[in-house]
């Protein structure tokens, strides 16, 4: 594989995912060629590429869906994962609060589901009706859902789609913070490259294959993500890396700046 | 003095209706009607099995109702041909091959109308005991499966992700529909047993705010169209089945109006 690189982060004994040369391939064309991915303990690593590039296959096998063709994944021994989905919508034949949701597939105690709902910052909307939330609230709910199995590794597939910009700063920065709070590590995988790239640890720009990884600043210089995303895609990366004096609720009201904030 | 066959048919409908709705409200949230109602039709051809075979009709039914929903998610592996074209081919196969299979057979004088339409007032012991054996069996393994189908109806991949069981999850929901079609059969007959497991799910739908209230409502809303259709059959002298699905309609339009005059009031 001349286009694999080593990726920037070692994958050492507490690595929660390693990845490494994952072939993947579906009615004979490889949605994945010689991969390597790794994600340890309280880092976020977004998987940036475009439409088709194999990214949410490569969730997948993360998530131990699709068996691989060659290559490993490994997952460190006992490890939770929490998924989080692109947007999800419940059809409005069923009749469905916030809790019920919460309480699926699995039964939990109502005061667990009050935490995780604070931590997203929706504690009020335990009785409401998930029909009902925004598109940013249903994100936070989905988030919540997650993290009830106390993960160590989060799983995120486009958890910004469908949501306002300032409700994307929002919900990108509870997740910075959340990881923060937990040390659990992060796999992501995102369009929105300039929010991204000011928050993530790590980036791996997917094109069936590894077309480069590392740091987000030394992605954004590289020939190959110039190449697929234009350096339009560079420029504009400086926009959001100043410290923001407020935050926003996810009604979009300016609060101030409280709690710690992850990239402070 | 109310007739002992009378009692037998309101205890063989309340029953039905009983598993009918909780089911319902499944079909209704994974908009399966029309699977439903394929799997209704096609079910003739378990009549014709039993009736040529000798066996018991409502086991050739369970039988004939299985294989073809096993069939069935067999064949929507397949991409070439959508759902509702597969659904649409089983269905009337299912009750052209019966009728012709049952034409052979001169010397069987079976009354078609009572399979299509249910005979609820000639409901047998033997009929009850399937009626709630089978319906008690439904309930309980949807109760077992209930929040890993409710998961995987929201969600699927997100509950393959939790670790539900989506694929068998799936086909045991396919299996309970086999298995309440053929004991509702008897009630309100093949043409009209969609019927009672989506009317009573669309009424409970206006007042549930949880899917266990929407199932509980559903399985009342079902019993009390069986009683009004009943009553009004016995006074009117109308067929049974039919009642029974009238007296949903007319229960799924009285909780129509009222949530609608209740949002009404409430906005104003």
């Amino acid at each position: 594989m001349p286009d694999s690189r080593p990726v920037s982060v070692e994958a050492g004994v507490d690595s929660l995912v390693v990845v490494s040369g994952l072939e993947v391939s579906f009615a004979g064309r490889k949605a994945l060629d010689g991969v390597d991915l790794v994600v340890n303990p309280g880092e976020i690593v977004t998987l940036i590429g475009p439409n088709g590039a194999g990214k949410t296959t490569l969730v997948r096998a993360v998530l131990g869906q699709v068996r691989p063709g060659r290559g490993s994944v490994r997952r460190r021994p006992g490890l939770t994962v929490g998924y989080m989905p692109q947007q999800l919508t419940v059809d409005p034949t069923l009749p469905l609060t916030v809790q019920a949701f919460l309480n699926l597939p699995r039964r939990r105690p109502k005061a667990l589901l009050e935490t995780a709902l604070a931590e997203v910052g929706m504690a009020e909307t335990l009785g409401q009706p998930f029909q009902d939330l925004s598109g940013g609230e249903t994100q936070r709910v989905l988030l919540a859902r997650a993290l009830l199995g106390q993960p160590d590794l989060l799983v995120l597939d486009e958890p910004l789609g469908g949501i306002d910009f300032s409700g994307q700063l929002a919900l990108f920065q509870l997740i910075g913070d959340m990881r923060l709070r937990r040390g659990c590590g992060v796999l992501m995988v995102s369009h929105d490259l300039h929010l991204v790239m000011a928050g993530t640890d790590s980036v791996v720009c997917l094109n069936h294959h590894v077309c480069c990884s590392g740091a987000p600043e030394s992605v954004s210089h590289h020939p190959e993500y110039l190449a697929l995303f234009g350096p339009k895609a560079a420029e504009g990366l400086a926009v959001y890396t100043h410290a923001h004096d407020h935050q926003h609720d996810p009604s979009g009201a300016v609060v101030s700046l409280s709690k710690p904030q992850g990239e402070a | 003095m109310i007739e002992d066959f009378l009692w037998r048919a309101l205890a063989a409908g309340v029953g039905v209706a009983l598993v009918a709705g909780p089911l319902g409200c499944f079909i209704v949230w994974r908009r399966m009607a029309y699977f439903g109602d394929s799997l209704a039709h096609s079910a003739l051809l378990g009549v014709a099995l039993g009736l040529i075979l000798g066996l018991n009709l409502t086991l050739g039914v369970v039988v004939s109702s299985i294989t073809l929903a096993l069939l069935l998610v067999l064949l929507q592996r397949q991409r070439r041909l959508a759902s509702d074209t597969l659904l649409g081919i089983l269905s009337h196969a299912g009750l052209a091959l019966s009728l012709v299979a049952l034409s052979f057979f001169e010397t069987l004088r079976i009354d078609l109308l009572s399979y299509l339409f249910g005979d609820v007032l000639a409901v047998t012991m033997v009929d009850l005991a399937w009626i709630y054996g089978g319906g008690l069996l439904a309930l309980a393994v949807l109760a077992v499966i209930w929040r890993n189908l409710l998961a995987a109806t929201i969600h699927e991949e997100l509950a393959l992700a939790e670790g539900v069981p989506v694929v068998a999850v799936r086909l045991c929901f396919v299996l309970l529909i086999a298995l309440v079609i053929a004991i509702a059969m008897k009630v309100v007959g093949i043409l009209l047993i969609t019927a009672l497991l989506i009317i009573p799910a669309a009424a409970a739908r206006q007042f549930a705010r949880t899917p266990e209230q929407m199932a509980l409502l559903a399985a009342a809303v079902g019993a009390v169209a069986v009683v009004l259709g009943l009553t009004g059959s016995m006074q009117w002298d109308t067929p049974a089945g039919p009642s029974i699905v009238t007296g949903a309609v007319a229960l799924f339009v009285l909780c129509l109006g009222a949530s609608k005059w209740r949002d009404l009031a409430k906005a104003g």
